[in-house]
């Protein structure tokens, strides 16, 4: 499973490697730093789509939200299953995130098991809406 | 007296495969030492006893049967949880089983060693998704939907809804309906 990673802290990357190296489906990870970045690797030619996107909140330069709504509203990106995760656990931000399209919801865990396990789960699920066509529409998963 | 044997292993596990396929009166063509092509339908019970015959010579079957017993799975787990009428009460384990001419034991790990997850996982996976679908198309009610599904309640039908995509039925909805109106506002502009 392709999996893009875009957050601009080194710390939260390398969990996210290390969560990702654990699981037992496999992954190919890959990573952008912040969201212009992010928005200049999907828009560009060729490239192998992710079958999930995880996006963090807070990034310099463009933020998260700012590049799901981006990401949402151009056809070819419009499936890509987006989890986005902050550290904010409110429920109107978390139901914000999901009017404006985001498909999973992540309060970022505190410490590393929990993480790694929200993240198998995660990308199980996301495995079963590519692998049994259900409708990513309403894919909505707040965890 | 002894005799010393040497093996050509290709041509060997070429003709004991071939001998197989024709005790099992099968049309077919080899591909290769370890492709073979079947130019008919094989039933679950026919598929069992070839994997049976083949399994004795060590001869193991990957992939593909694999992904058509899995699939098969699926199909037959989605036409229970799509019916039309009230779900019936049935055994899951023995539902399938039945269908399928294999023990559930069987079933049920080869379905977590190729989908990564349980078959009652997925069953939940796809009630909760019919449930949406019940929920956003058919603007059915919660205890309708708790009945239609044949949960015990609704409490329950909402703890498992809850538990799958952690929102309420209720929070869903009105997610669902707040999208709806921001993609008309926006069509609109």
């Amino acid at each position: 499973m392709h999996i893009l990673l875009a957050d601009d802290d080194e710390d939260d990357c390398l969990f996210f490697k290390e969560a990702f190296e654990d699981i037992k489906i496999k992954t190919n990870l890959r990573i952008v730093n912040d969201g212009v970045e992010l928005m200049n690797y999907l828009t560009r030619t060729g490239i192998k789509l992710p079958h999930i996107l995880f996006l963090d909140l807070n990034m310099p330069r463009k933020s998260g939200l700012d590049c799901l709504v981006e990401i949402k509203s151009m056809k070819h990106l419009r499936d890509i299953p987006i989890a986005i995760y902050s550290t904010s656990a409110s429920e109107a931000d978390i139901e914000d995130t999901f009017v404006k399209g985001a498909n999973i919801y992540i309060k970022k865990p505190g410490d590393f098991g929990a993480l790694k396990k929200t993240l198998e789960q995660i990308v199980t699920i996301n495995w079963q809406y590519h692998t049994s066509g259900l409708n990513k529409e309403h894919f909505l998963l707040s965890i | 007296m002894k005799l010393y044997v040497k093996f050509n292993v290709t041509a060997t596990c070429k003709k004991v495969l071939q001998e197989q396929l024709d005790k099992f009166q099968l049309k077919y063509d080899l591909l290769g030492f370890n492709e073979v092509e079947i130019n008919e339908d094989i039933s679950p019970a026919g598929m069992k006893k070839i994997v049976d015959g083949f399994s004795q010579y060590g001869i193991e079957i990957i992939d593909r049967p694999k992904n058509l017993l899995i699939q098969k799975i699926k199909d037959a787990i989605t036409e229970l949880v799509y019916m039309e009428d009230r779900l019936p009460v049935v055994k899951i384990s023995t539902y399938l089983s039945e269908k399928l001419g294999y023990g559930y034991g069987y079933i049920s790990n080869l379905f977590s060693e190729v989908t990564f997850t349980s078959i009652e996982n997925y069953i939940i996976l796809q009630k909760t998704e019919r449930a949406k679908q019940l929920i956003i198309t058919n603007g059915l009610t919660i205890t309708e939907i708790a009945w239609k599904l044949n949960y015990s309640s609704v409490a329950h039908f909402s703890n498992q809804f809850k538990s799958a995509t952690g929102l309420t039925p209720t929070a869903f909805q009105r997610i669902i309906n707040k999208r709806r109106e921001a993609l008309i506002n926006v069509e609109i502009d």
